[in-house]
């Protein structure tokens, strides 16, 4: 594979973004702002390879993990952070916090419910089909989902009527706090797919390039009309399940497994694919200097938001 | 107008058939709706196609929520759960992803979508295909609720719920499909929230749904021939709900009684009752009665009948209220259906 320098580029600088983004996230909580906060750091490769390949027009169904797939697919960082902090300027007036959505942008919504979001996103994908609007569905989940009832119904409905949908699982071994083999019959999510009659990959969560390759080869599948793809990107979460979670580290996983993930960094490890290629550590520098400057940006603009008022409890029930 | 008559799942197919022809964006969804189990949906396929009258796997959850996602993306999806027992297989989809998507998303797009479900006993098909549980929808914001009583309300209630922007449960009574009564050919819709006045009457106020609107209107028969003038009130939609219709009703006749197919506890009656008291306490002349099923599953075959509310128990509750007129204030009188009396004929 020999992806083309601006690629390059604008994959790392995604994913630059999304580890700051998600940092100054957890340093909000930290300082006791009240925010949903379900930690992607060290997940960022996957949001980002599969999102790459989306149109502004695709849809997206994103899981509870961090807020990639949003930044990725231009959500701005300012009016997701004023939204998490419930500002008025948020993308939902501060009323829907971590279940925001832009529709201009094709992010339908999350769900708070673990795998609710699938037959979800397959009715957005059976929409696109009937209208023939020739949009796709990229409908991301945890490895936990894969046990829920809703998961199979959906991965069926989605196979018996060939949806163009990329179901992405991000399985990052543990569901909460514990670990996935311990409640799940079996190893490779992706194996999965097979039951379904739909195409199964496990893929390196780690390696932006392989996730992005992978994601190439479902998202065509999708756009040929030739029906859905299961991809499973083995990766891991460097912090807790959620903010309050005190046994991630040295509790139900040890600090050497922990450790041995947090050296397999996805954006060093395209930094240094990077630099090998003979692209410059400094623009590298300096993308992660303009990102930084606009994470700090958008935390301005959402302290800075005012708000709402109660009123806005009220609306919204009905059209 | 045409005094044409025919049935209330005509009525249906008729709504459902209008509708599809209307819009291309309405579609069907649901188990075996080829034929349909009870014939509803039944030609429809073959005049729109199995894109548009798509059989769906035994997947409720995945049903509600597919509607759920094309609804949300310019689909007006009419899905079908073949009981409405059933709906609770696919309760996490109605009750936490439709009834509040649109909410959750601050508006950013609507949630137009139907879901059609046959209720209520009759068939002495058992606990888990004979339940009425539109109340338990009604109480979750975001949803709407409608359970028709007739061939006619039937018709313009479905087409005024697929052209509704919001989620609409419709709850369709499996006793009344065979039901015949008056529909024009002409096109009409029944504006959701619009209580009907099924019998005028001056001395109590019944306020029924579905089925029971029928017993309701038998019981008052019976009593016209006692002397006693009843007035029925089918809200036709549970929510939301024409307080106004019922207010204005018991103020008139200052006697209420609710008859609900669902038990008792918790329900619809449950709620009319607290309406009227908070509203209109000052209107009653006797206590309000609630006439229910008993608070148990709803057993198998026969036995049904030895739970589920007949025109002879509403009739008897307008008797107790009337007979308690002038003693506003004293206490509830007893009521024999709160629960399974005390010489109840329990199987040995």
């Amino acid at each position: 594979m020999n992806l083309p320098d601006d690629i390059i580029l604008s994959l790392y600088e995604k994913m630059v973004a999304t580890r700051l983004f998600d940092l100054k996230v957890k340093e909000l909580v930290e300082k006791g702002h009240r925010i949903l906060y379900h930690s992607g750091i060290g997940q960022e490769a996957i949001p980002t390879g599969v999102c790459a390949h989306l149109r502004r027009e695709d849809y997206l169904i994103p899981y509870h993990r961090g807020w990639g797939y949003m930044i990725a697919k231009g959500m701005d960082m300012g009016r997701i952070l004023a939204e998490l902090m419930g500002r008025v300027n948020g993308y939902c007036r501060g009323k829907s916090g971590t279940h925001m959505a832009c529709f201009e942008l094709g992010v339908l919504g999350k769900t708070g419910i673990v795998g609710a979001g699938l037959p979800i996103a397959v009715g957005a994908a059976l929409s696109a089909k009937m209208r023939e609007s020739g949009q796709i569905v990229a409908c991301f989940f945890g490895e936990g989902a894969s046990n829920t009832g809703a998961f199979h119904e959906a991965l069926n409905m989605a196979a018996v009527w060939r949806l163009p949908v990329v179901f992405v699982c991000e399985n990052n071994l543990y569901d909460m706090y514990t670990p996935y083999l311990e409640v799940t019959s079996v190893a490779n999510i992706a194996d999965r797919a097979s039951a379904y009659g739909m195409p199964g990959e496990v893929v390196d969560g780690q390696d932006v390039l392989a996730v992005y390759e992978a994601a190439r080869r479902a998202v065509a599948r999708a756009r040929r009309g030739d029906g859905p793809s299961l991809l499973e990107c083995k990766t891991y979460r460097w912090y807790g399940h959620f903010a309050g979670d005190e046994h991630h580290y040295g509790g139900y996983r040890s600090v050497e497994e922990v450790e041995a993930w947090r050296a397999r960094c996805p954006i060093r490890g395209l930094r240094e694919y990077a630099i090998s290629k003979g692209i410059p550590a400094e623009e590298l520098d300096l993308i992660e200097e303009r990102v930084r400057a606009k994470v700090e940006e958008a935390e301005r603009f959402a302290l800075g938001s005012p708000e709402p008022g109660p009123r806005v409890a009220l609306e919204d029930v009905y059209a | 107008m045409s005094s044409r008559e025919i049935t209330y799942a005509e009525a249906i197919r008729e709504a459902l058939r209008e509708e599809m022809a209307r819009d291309e964006r309405v579609f069907l969804i649901g188990e075996s709706i080829n034929y349909g189990l009870f014939g509803v949906t039944a030609g429809l396929r073959e005049e729109f196609g199995s894109e548009r009258v798509r059989n769906a796997p035994i997947s409720e959850a995945a049903i509600v929520g597919a509607a759920l996602g094309a609804a949300i993306t310019g689909m007006r999806p009419v899905a079908e759960i073949m009981f409405a027992d059933f709906l609770f297989c696919a309760m996490d989809s109605i009750v936490n992803q439709v009834a509040k998507w649109r909410y959750m998303i601050a508006g950013q797009a609507n949630v137009p979508l139907v879901i059609r479900a046959p209720q209520g006993s009759g068939f002495g098909m058992g606990c888990h295909h004979s339940q009425s549980p539109e109340w338990v929808f009604a109480h979750f914001p975001g949803l709407k609720v409608v359970a028709p009583s007739t061939p006619y309300d039937a018709k313009g209630l479905l087409k005024a719920s697929i052209r509704d922007d919001n989620p609409v449960i419709f709850f369709e009574h499996k006793m009344l499909y065979r039901m015949r009564g008056p529909v024009p050919e002409g096109e009409y819709l029944i504006p959701l929230g619009r209580a009907d006045v099924k019998r005028e009457g001056s001395d109590a106020t019944i306020v029924a749904t579905s089925l029971m609107v029928h017993r309701a209107l038998e019981a008052a028969a019976e009593l016209a021939g006692e002397g006693i003038s009843v007035e029925v009130i089918d809200p036709r939609t549970l929510s939301p709900l024409d307080r106004g219709a019922i207010l204005g009703s018991v103020r008139k006749t200052g006697r209420l009684i609710i008859a609900e197919e669902a038990c008792r506890t918790g329900g619809f009656g449950a709620e009319v009752a607290a309406i009227a008291a908070e509203e209109a306490i000052d209107a009653l002349d006797a206590p309000i009665r609630r006439v229910a099923a008993f608070d148990v599953p709803i057993p198998s075959g026969g036995l049904e009948e030895a739970i589920i509310p007949k025109a002879e128990d509403i009739a008897n509750a307008v008797r107790a209220a009337i007979e308690a007129k002038g003693r506003r204030g004293i206490g509830p009188a007893p009521d024999a259906r709160s629960h399974p009396p005390s010489d109840y004929p329990w199987p040995t």
